[in-house]
């Protein structure tokens, strides 16, 4: 058990010394799944409220897709955007391979099904004759479609957390479009990665501990707002 | 909402069609909500009502046809129109959150001022019998209290025009009643112009002014509730309002108002003023029939018409028994308590008296032709003008 004390002592100091650039890694992960969750929030939810509720021709195949993006590889999505981002890609002009953007676009790409998905399923769990109620006190369509978003609102808690987890602890899509450049493209995962084949274990540790205790702290944040809105749930 | 006096909305709709799936489920010609009037919807199930229901609140678009509040044409797009309506449905569905800010739903779409939506609120929940609930979870009531908020939901807005489908459908009979004298008693005192589908014809009776009857999305009666249930439009209007078919007859004298109707032997008494020679279909409710015993002697009533005939059928109808007989070539029937029944031993083929007054017979006059009744003003069956002369006379 050596490894392990030899690790935590290891670790323990350099968060407290702050080598290695230990915080500016984690403030790129956040700054990254961060904006590619409120991306993927700001499109997933409109998606999944027009899947939820709205009839309309393409709709059943939307749904096959959001479901099935749901169990995409992040490697395959990350050798999609690399390949769309590379110098002789499509993209390749706007230089944004190994980038902060790239990764941003990766990660919207993983997270948006299951965000669109979970939420479909919550606002589809809103009766219809709720909205009809609704309309027929006075709601315009947008009243309507956001006292179905707060009906749904436990469901739509749970996309924000999926979403989240969905990209947070992601390394195969950010490894490849953002190449782990330090202090630029390097995030947690992919920076433990990196210490862990060099045997590095003490930053590996440190930096694994505060991956779980930001996981951990936002779905505490996440089931506190659920607590807060299941007031009235029965 | 304003504290001022509302001027209740007339409704008018015409020639309004809606077809789903290529099959017609609505097809009215006309109808028309006098201002302030309730309106009941009556109709057996897939019949169209709710439907109509959805239509005339402009939450649903017609195939075609158009709806004229006030005699000005509206559609869904209308929203001044759309904040002047109101619904509650069969079931009442409540948004998650407290009583309170359930009731509260269309204040606030209504940009009210916060304080003054505290005290609308608290007035309504007070006038629902439902005081100090408003920090419930509403979705912790029962159906009836649930059918409460649902209403005050709507009555809260002080709507020009107030929607109920099948608002008591699904309660038990007790909460059912109360409800339905509850609603009466606000419809008539908010003199709202209100549409309230039903199947139950009992809470039509209750809460409605006008009566309008629908079927296979067509309506094939309408007018006030003492004519349409006093006197059925045809046979299958008769047979889904638990009557007989109209009988026919020919007025053969009138004394004092009173005129002396022959139908097929049996001369009936009715108070009119139609003139002798009038062709005419007359029919009496059920409930204003009384039996007695054949032997027995009548007591000293206003009940003018008595007919002694035989017994030919009893039937349960809820509570109550209804009781065919035949006198001559005649068909009449009376509801009946169940200790009524049993204390003149009814049973098919005993020879009763049935009494009833001159006042309690309904009588319209029908063309040589006899294609089918004709409403006082001319208009024919189907159209469902609710505008209709009072005809009793």
């Amino acid at each position: 058990m050596g490894i392990f004390i030899d690790a935590f002592r290891d670790g323990l100091s350099m968060l407290v010394t702050g080598a290695a650039d230990v915080w500016t890694i984690v403030l790129v992960s956040i700054q990254v799944s961060g904006a590619a969750v409120a991306l993927a929030l700001v499109l997933g939810i409109p998606i999944g409220f027009l899947l939820g509720t709205k009839r309309f021709i393409g709709r059943r195949m939307m749904l096959v897709i959001a479901n099935t993006g749901m169990g995409l590889p992040p490697v395959v999505v990350g050798l999609i955007v690399a390949m769309l981002l590379s110098r002789r890609g499509p993209f390749g002009n706007l230089e944004l391979l190994y980038s902060q953007p790239a990764m941003v676009f990766a990660q919207l790409i993983i997270a948006l099904p299951v965000v669109a998905a979970v939420s479909a399923a919550a606002v589809s769990a809103v009766p219809r004759e709720l909205r009809l109620q609704a309309r027929s006190l006075g709601a315009s369509r947008l009243q309507e479609a956001l006292m179905t978003l707060k009906e749904a609102r436990m469901g739509l808690i749970a996309a924000v957390a999926a979403g989240f987890g969905s990209i947070i602890s992601e390394v195969g899509a950010v490894t490849m479009v953002g190449g782990n450049l330090a202090g630029k493209t390097r995030v947690m995962t992919t920076a433990i990665v990196q210490y862990t084949r060099m045997g590095d274990y003490g930053p590996a540790l440190a930096l694994a501990s505060l991956l779980m205790g930001i996981v951990l702290v936002v779905n505490i944040l996440l089931t506190r707002v659920q607590q807060s809105a299941e007031r009235y749930e029965r | 909402m304003s504290g001022e006096p509302m001027i209740p909305a007339s409704i008018i709709i015409e020639g309004i069609r809606k077809s789903y799936r290529g099959k017609r489920v609505v097809d009215v010609e006309r109808l028309e909500m006098k201002s302030g009037s309730t309106t009941a919807l009556l109709g057996p199930s897939g019949s169209g009502k709710s439907t109509l229901l959805s239509i005339v609140g402009l939450l649903e678009k017609p195939d075609a046809g158009r709806i004229l509040l006030d005699g000005t044409e509206v559609t869904s797009r209308d929203i001044a129109a759309r904040l002047s309506m109101a619904a509650a449905f069969q079931r009442p569905y409540l948004f998650k959150g407290s009583v309170a800010d359930n009731v509260a739903y269309g204040l606030r779409l209504r940009r009210v001022p916060t304080a003054r939506v505290a005290s609308l609120v608290s007035l309504m929940l007070d006038r629902v019998g439902l005081a100090d609930w408003g920090s419930r979870s509403a979705l912790t009531l029962s159906g009836g209290e649930a059918q409460r908020v649902a209403l005050a939901r709507a009555l809260v807005l002080e709507p020009r025009v107030l929607l109920l489908d099948e608002p008591l459908a699904s309660l038990d009979p007790i909460m059912k009643w109360r409800l339905a004298r509850d609603f009466a008693t606000i419809l008539r005192d908010s003199s709202i112009t209100t549409l309230y589908v039903t199947h139950d014809q009992d809470e039509a009776l209750t809460v409605a002014d006008d009566v309008a009857v629908m079927r296979e999305g067509r309506i094939v009666a309408a007018g006030l509730v003492d004519d349409i249930f006093g006197l059925p439009a045809d046979e299958w209007t008769a047979e889904f309002l638990g009557m007989e078919p109209p009988l026919h007859g020919v007025v053969r004298e009138v004394h004092d108002g009173v005129a002396h109707v022959d139908c097929g032997g049996a001369v009936l008494y009715v108070v009119s003023q139609f003139l002798p020679g009038s062709h005419v279909l007359v029919g009496v409710r059920p409930e204003d029939v009384m039996l007695f015993a054949g032997d027995q002697e009548l007591p000293p009533s206003s009940a003018r018409n008595r007919l002694t005939g035989t017994v030919t059928n009893i039937e349960h109808s809820g509570s109550t028994f209804r009781v065919t007989l035949s006198v001559g070539s005649l068909t009449i029937a009376s509801r009946l308590s169940r200790a009524a029944v049993a204390e003149l031993a009814l049973m098919p083929g005993v020879v009763v008296t049935a009494a009833f007054k001159a006042t309690a017979v309904r009588m319209r006059t029908v063309g040589a032709d006899e294609a089918g009744a004709h409403y006082d003003d001319g208009s024919a069956p189907g159209t469902g003008v609710l505008s209709t002369g009072d005809t009793r006379g």
